[in-house]
């Protein structure tokens, strides 16, 4: 009796979770004429894949996504570098200052991006970097406190006799880093990859703050502009969400193991 | 002559190398973060806190000004007043929802074993798309005739109102919006809930301790660490909220949705005026860290850690 009461409240409350997924997909792919029905067509009577294409054409789209998989690639590739190098770094070693340090680190995540949007904005002027891909990538190059913190947790879970027994055999800390704890850490690595992914596939701010010609415009930044441009144009709005939702929930569900395996949960714990 | 020396030399050397290269191989090793903190957090902080105290357009002279940007924000600006209001109106309202709500979806997932999979990944879903792609799917749940949302309403007969365009309820909008994206919050509660030994519970069944009792002495306690984790990176988000509100209502109706962070942005790319911009930025920053810090020292009354050792094991719960 209580597991049923349990039960209809999750499939209810799921639902609600659920549905807006659902009802962006329909949009996309109802004929016109079904779009502003009322009541609302929940089901389709033609399925108008055509939609896609449509919307696709209507702005520079492969541009947008272009530059969209050049910023991830990269930046996934530097975070990925970056972040287990100095997990690594604070994991493994004792050295003059490694505690304060690594205090500090944590509390850089308490900083609000406010503070930083700014003088950030005229850091990269200076450099000349706005109006190109770079700020979005090259911070990623420099580590990030929460993956860093993250992927320590992970380190400290092997095993020093393994740093030991690998060092005996003529192993420097490079080796080690490279051949033993960079292959173990390998689940923690595609969830902080999953994680940069999202976060840079998503980003909108960045975007908006650091790009100005529409031929350096990331995915985000196109869908956005489709709502000043067409204000009226629901069915390739949504086509265009389908698609930018796409990529991030394929990745969730390939790296769907090793997110709710309490890597999460293991990262905080302290 | 001195073959010996000769010979010992660079083995003396090499000895050397080895033992600067070993002093200097954590450094080497977290230098990628160093770097990064100084070029892109403690430059810019230093940066901006400099700026605040000019005045400082993106073009032309800059001059200093001392705490000026700061007295007329707090005393002649009443935008600084109306958005901080409503910035804090949104946070006193979604901090404890976001928390309350993933505590309560997570302990129903705790407590089953079917299909709990599902459930999880449905919960998380939203969590995983975010930013433009959310705030469109939004807009239409919220459209006034064509929207899902006010046909739901209208199966229990209520003629669903204008959501976006109602100065009260935009920021309801918001809050609800904001909610759908708990999942991450959730996951973390439901490790914490994972976490906890059976044994607690085994031991309180058996000397008859109700189960609220068990909630309040057992669940609660040991998900301190957890709570108070999720507690402050709620406050710190809400405090930043910006992408949802700069496209799903851009701050109107009437400014009822124009939060801080918007008001910090407008400043800094719209009117170009950085150095007030950062002033307002710091002002986001010493609120957040007080309420941050406010809520850590509150937390050491009903936080426990597992790690700890008390003095007086009785007064545990004193």
């Amino acid at each position: 009796m209580r597991k049923t009461l349990l039960y209809s409240a999750l499939i209810l409350l799921s639902a609600l979770f659920i549905a807006p997924f659902y009802w962006t997909f329909m949009t996309a792919i109802k004929s016109s004429a079904e779009l502003y029905q009322f009541p609302p067509v929940f089901w389709p009577s033609e399925w108008h894949w055509e939609n896609f294409a449509a919307a696709w054409n209507k702005q520079p789209f492969g541009t947008y996504l272009t530059n969209s998989l050049i910023v991830v690639a990269l930046s996934t590739i530097g975070q990925l570098i970056s972040s287990s190098l100095v997990a690594y770094g604070f994991a493994r070693f004792r050295f003059p200052g490694r505690d304060p340090l690594f205090i500090l680190l944590l509390a850089t995540m308490m900083i609000p991006w406010d503070v930083k949007m700014i003088p950030l904005y005229m850091e990269f002027n200076l450099l000349g970097w706005i109006n190109t891909l770079k700020p979005l990538i090259v911070p990623a190059y420099f580590a990030d406190a929460f993956f860093v913190f993250l992927l320590r947790q992970y380190i400290m879970t092997v095993p020093m006799e393994i740093d030991e027994a690998a060092r005996m055999d003529g192993a420097n800390a490079f080796d080690i880093y490279w051949r033993i704890h960079l292959p173990l850490m390998m689940p923690a690595l595609v969830l902080v990859g999953t994680f940069h992914f999202m976060n840079a596939w998503n980003d909108y701010l960045g975007p908006l703050i650091f790009l100005n010609d529409q031929s350096k415009y990331t995915l985000t930044l196109g869908l956005s502009m489709f709502k000043g441009l067409h204000e009226v144009d629901v069915t390739s709005i949504a086509a265009i969400t389908v698609i930018l939702c796409l990529p991030p929930l394929a990745l969730f569900f390939v790296a769907q193991r090793y997110i709710m395996d309490g890597a999460v949960g293991s990262s905080v714990k302290g | 002559m001195d073959m010996t020396y000769a010979g010992a030399e660079p083995k003396v050397a090499k000895r050397k190398r080895s033992a600067i290269a070993r002093y200097a191989a954590p450094y080497l090793f977290i230098s990628p973060w160093i770097l990064g903190f100084l070029f892109f957090t403690l430059g810019p902080l230093v940066f901006s806190l400099t700026m605040s105290f000019y005045d400082w357009p993106v073009v032309g002279e800059r001059t200093f000004v001392g705490l000026e940007n700061y007295r007329s924000m707090l005393f002649e600006d009443p935008q600084f007043w109306e958005s901080l209001w409503i910035t804090v109106k949104f946070a006193a309202i979604y901090v404890p929802f976001n928390i309350v709500m993933s505590f309560l979806l997570a302990l129903m997932l705790h407590h089953i074993t079917f299909a709990s999979g599902f459930f999880r990944t449905a919960f998380y879903l939203p969590s995983v798309i975010s930013g433009v792609a959310l705030v469109t799917i939004w807009s239409w749940i919220y459209s006034r005739e064509y929207g899902l949302l006010n046909f739901m309403l209208s199966f229990i007969g209520i003629d669903g109102p204008n959501w976006l365009g109602d100065p009260n309820l935009a920021i309801v909008a918001i809050i609800i919006a904001s909610l759908w994206g708990l999942g991450g919050t959730m996951l973390i509660l439901l490790t914490g809930l994972k976490a906890i030994p059976k044994e607690l519970y085994e031991a309180a069944t058996v000397s008859g301790v109700p189960g609220w009792a068990q909630m309040v002495f057992i669940t609660l306690p040991m998900l301190g660490p957890m709570l108070l984790f999720t507690f402050i990176t709620s406050i710190i988000s809400a405090f930043q909220q910006l992408t949802i509100a700069l496209l799903l209502t851009k701050g109107g109706p009437l400014g009822s949705t124009y939060f801080f962070a918007m008001y910090i942005y407008d400043n800094a790319f719209k009117y170009f005026d950085m150095g007030y911009a950062a002033a307002g930025s710091w002002v986001m920053f010493i609120i957040v860290l007080l309420l941050s810090l406010g809520v850590m020292r509150w937390s050491a009354a009903w936080v426990y850690y597992e790690g700890e050792v008390r003095e007086n094991d009785g007064d545990r719960n004193a």
